[in-house]
C-alpha cells in the first residue's frame, strides 16, 4: 500500500503527484540506508587516513638524512643568519648563530601557513610576516600568532669551526 | 498489519543505527584531526593507538552495516 505525506488517498492526491507518485515511507526506508552505507564509507576514509599518519610516521622514523656540511657558517657573526636548504633542495632552512660558540638551525617555513619566518635576533625569535606569528630563536616554540607547532628542528653537529646539518626532528626542544 | 509493524520496528532499529555510526564517524573524525594535529607537532606516540581505534570504528561501523543487510534479507524472505 502506498502512502503519502498527507496521509490522503491517492485519488485524492494533487495531479502532479498522481503523475509522479512517490512512496514516501519507502523512500524514507531506502534513502536511511544509503546515509548508513555511506557513512561506513567515510568512516572508511578516516580508517585509510590514519594509517596514512602511520606509515608517515614509520617511514620518517626510519628516514637517514643527508650529512650537509653548510658552508659559510664559520663566518657567521653572532646575531647573523645563513640559508640553506636541508634535507633536499626545496626545504629552506635557517642556522642563527646566537652565541659565539652556540648554532641553532629551523625548517624557514612558518607551521601556520607556510609563508617564509625571518629572524629576529635582536629580540630572539622569528617573525611570519604573513600573519604576524612568533617563534620562539631557541627552541622553535610558537610565541605568539595563529601558528599552534613549533618550527621543524634541524639537528646541527659542531666539528670545531664545521656545522653540519644531520637530521630534522618534529619534536620540541 | 504485521509487514508494516515490522517495517517501523526495522525503521527504527535503522534510526537508532544510524545515529550510533553517525557518533562513530564524528569521533573518527575528531580521532583523525588530532593525531594528524599532534603528529605534525612531532609527537609520534598516539599515532598508532589513534589508528587501531579508528579501524575498531570501522570495523564496528561495517559490522552494523552487515547486520542490517542480513535483517533486510531475512525479513524479504519471510514476507515472500
Amino acid at each position: 500500500m502506498r502512502s503519502f505525506p498527507d496521509g490522503r488517498s491517492a485519488e485524492e492526491q494533487p495531479r502532479w503527484r498522481q503523475d509522479f507518485p512517490i512512496d514516501w515511507s519507502q523512500d524514507q526506508y531506502v534513502s536511511r540506508r544509503d546515509l548508513l552505507a555511506f557513512l561506513v564509507v567515510v568512516s572508511g576514509g578516516f580508517s585509510i587516513g590514519q594509517l596514512w599518519i602511520g606509515w608517515n610516521s614509520w617511514r620518517r622514523k626510519n628516514d637517514a638524512f643527508p650529512r650537509k656540511a653548510l658552508e659559510g657558517a664559520a663566518e657567521l657573526q653572532v646575531g647573523e643568519s645563513l640559508l640553506f636548504t636541508y634535507p633536499d633542495e626545496s626545504e629552506r632552512c635557517l642556522l642563527v648563530r646566537t652565541a659565539p660558540d652556540n648554532f641553532v638551525a629551523f625548517s624557514q617555513k612558518c607551521t601556520h601557513l607556510a609563508c617564509a619566518v625571518v629572524p629576529e635576533p635582536e629580540t630572539n625569535r622569528f617573525h611570519c610576516p604573513c600573519h604576524s606569528g612568533y617563534f620562539d630563536m631557541q627552541t622553535g616554540r610558537p610565541l605568539a600568532g595563529p601558528p599552534r607547532r613549533p618550527l621543524p628542528r634541524i639537528e646541527l653537529d659542531i666539528e670545531g669551526e664545521r656545522v653540519y646539518a644531520v637530521g630534522v626532528s618534529l619534536e620540541h626542544a | 498489519m504485521k509487514g508494516s509493524i515490522s517495517h517501523k520496528q526495522r525503521l527504527v532499529i535503522v534510526d537508532g543505527m544510524l545515529c550510533f555510526v553517525a557518533l562513530l564517524v564524528v569521533l573518527q573524525l575528531w580521532l583523525f584531526t588530532a593525531t594528524m594535529e599532534s603528529y605534525l607537532g612531532g609527537d609520534q606516540a598516539i599515532v598508532w593507538p589513534a589508528a587501531l581505534v579508528s579501524l575498531a570504528c570501522l570495523g564496528l561501523n561495517a559490522g552494523l552495516l552487515y547486520y542490517l543487510r542480513k535483517l533486510d534479507r531475512s525479513y524479504e524472505a519471510s514476507d515472500s
